[in-house]
Order: structure tokens, then sequence, then C-alpha cells
């Protein structure tokens, strides 16, 4: 009896565990790209006058990179709090829409599990969870996989953080490893382009990036997304009116 | 103000941004409107970071073809297309990158 229940609860330990590892192995390849940028950040800010600590500390408080690299312009620039807290906070708009978009799938987890993938919640982890979701549906172990693909990318920005801060940019040869960022978005994007409002969802967004790029606080990234929501929904409506009778 | 200040308020509103709807959504039921348009949030927003991460360059559209990264795009959605495999997709997109590079 206690053994069947030993056993029992080694299979889910091992369940978690590969879901967890899953997720840290479709996350790899992001890290190589997200490593670059880390280091950069870590200089930046130091270079902006933050102290060492602080600056090692913005990567678990605030978590968001591209927010990060802005605030600690902005502290070079001696802009005031109030703006530099309100282009933090404009520049993570588009999390709600990770938000949005992954609550189907965690809504059956307790409050705990909520906040620690929430803290989490990045765009490259958003990406490899939210095509895993939509591919595979919710299993019993599935929030691991977004836990795994989190932790990795939250680990791999304090120690690349830290790099940048202690040994600067320094990187052997001149590989741009930056570049694997969009290329891995690429590879996940491509494959989901199945039908006709999908492919025009991404090319609308994709254009109205381009427009509207010079917008400040990276509004146009979340001006394109709402676009490509906005063309993607209308044309699946009009296709299955289209269907009937 | 303090810099701790302002990456405490800047973080906390981040957080509360990251969880604001898992949380809303899971005591809600989602209408279904919205779930339909969520499903439009990943190719929307993936092809918003990629676009301009390939014709952008040093702040201004470069639609050229001496734009390496904007060809190496390119090859690289070809390569994603027929392989449907991450791995392939960037070390074809990287050797893209660096033979364009050297040329």
């Amino acid at each position: 009896m206690e053994s069947s229940v030993v056993k029992e609860k080694r299979g889910f330990v091992n369940e978690a565990q590969k879901s967890f590892l899953e997720g840290v192995r479709a996350e790899v390849p992001l890290l190589i790209g997200v490593f670059p940028f880390g280091m950069i950040y870590g200089a930046l800010a130091l270079n902006a006058g933050i102290s060492a600590f602080a600056s090692q500390m913005m990567s678990s408080i605030v978590f968001a990179g591209s927010s990060q690299f802005i605030a600690a312009k902005l502290a070079a620039d001696s802009a005031p709090g109030f703006v530099i807290i309100l282009t933090i906070a404009v520049v993570n708009l588009r999390h709600m829409l990770y938000s949005a978009s992954l609550a189907p799938y965690l809504k059956h987890l307790s409050l705990r599990w909520k906040f620690l993938l929430s803290y989490l919640l990045t765009d490259e982890a958003y990406a490899p969870s939210i095509l895993k979701y939509e591919k595979e549906g919710v299993k019993p172990f599935s929030h691991w996989f977004l836990l795994g693909a989190g932790f990795s990318l939250w680990f791999t920005w304090q120690v690349s953080t830290a790099l940048g801060i202690f040994v600067g940019t320094e990187m052997p040869g001149d590989i741009p490893l930056e570049f694997a960022l969009p290329l891995t978005f690429i590879a996940m994007v491509v494959p989901i382009l199945k039908k006709r409002p999908l492919v025009a969802a991404a090319v609308s967004a994709g254009i109205t990036a381009l427009l509207a790029y010079n917008l400040p606080f990276r509004l146009g990234l979340i001006l394109a997304a709402l676009v490509g929501i906005i063309v993607g929904t209308v044309l699946e409506g009009r296709a299955s009116q289209k269907e009937l009778p | 103000m303090n810099i701790w200040l302002i990456m405490l308020i800047g973080g906390s509103i981040t957080f509360g941004m990251r969880f604001s709807l898992i949380y809303l959504f899971g005591r809600f039921e989602v209408p279904e409107t919205m779930r339909r348009a969520l499903h439009y949030v990943p190719p929307a927003v993936l092809s918003a970071i990629i676009v301009p991460e390939l014709l952008i360059q040093d702040g201004s559209l470069n639609l050229a073809f001496t734009n390496i990264r904007l060809i190496a795009g390119i090859i690289a959605i070809a390569a994603a297309w027929v392989s449907r495999n991450i791995l392939i997709t960037i070390l074809v997109g990287m050797a893209a990158l660096l033979i364009l590079g050297w040329m």
C-alpha cells in the first residue's frame, strides 16, 4: 500500500520534471539570443550611474529586458522618477496581452502558481509556452513547462546581467548572437501560419510595427499587436459567415 | 526619486500587469469573442517583434539588398517553412548572416 503511494508520488515528480525540462529545452535557443542583451544591460546600467547592486537587483525586481534598458537610459539622463516609472509601465503593457492569452491555460492552478508564473512571464517565456498549449491543450503538468522556460530565462538574465556589470560586454569573436532572438521567433511563428486569418494577422502586425516604429515607449509594438489581432479576428468571422448556407 | 523606489514601483506595476488577466480570467469566464481574438496574439506579437528587427537599421527603414539582416531573415523564413525545426532555422539564419557579412 505504502509503496504504491510512493510510486505514484515518484510518478508525479517524474512527469513534472519531464515537463519542466521540456520547457528548458524549448527556451535554449532564446537564451543564446538573450545572453548578450543581459550583458549589454548590465554594462549600460552601471554606466548610467546606478550602483552595481541596484543594477543587478533591477534584473530580478523588474525582470523585463527592454524596460530595463530604457529605465537605465532615462536614469543616465537624470529623468524624473515618475517619468521612468510611467515609461516602464507603458513599455511593459504588452504583458497584459500575454497574461490574457495564457489565462485560459492556467485557470485551474493555485494562486501561488499563478503568482510565480506571472512573475516569470516575459516575451521569451510566453512564446514557446503558448505555442505548446495551443497545440496540445492543458495537461496535468503542463504548467511546469512554463516554469521551466521562465526559470531558465530568469537564471540566464541574472547571470548575464552580472557578467555585464563585472566583466563588461567583451564577447569572444564577433558573432552577432543577439540575432538568434528574431531567428527563434521566426522559427516559432512560421509553422503556425496555417490559415489565411493567421497570415493576415502576422502581415498586418508586421507592417504596423514598421509604420509605428517611431512612436515612444515601444507603443508601436502593442499597437501592431492589436491591429494584427483585430485583422485576424475580423477575417475569421467573415470566413465562418461564408461557410453558412 | 530614489532608484530603489523607482525599481520597486516599476517592478510592482510590471508584475501587476503580468498577473492581472491570469487572475481575472481565472475567476470569470473568458467571453467567446475574446477567446477567439486571443488566438491571434502569438502571430501578431511575434511578427511585430520580428519585422522591425529585420528591416529597421539605425532607426530607419532599410529595404535594400545590402541589408544583410533582411536577406538572412528571408532565408530563415524559407528554412522555417521547409524544415519546421527551430534549430535548423537558427543555424541557417546565422550562417546566412555571417556569410553575407563576409561577402
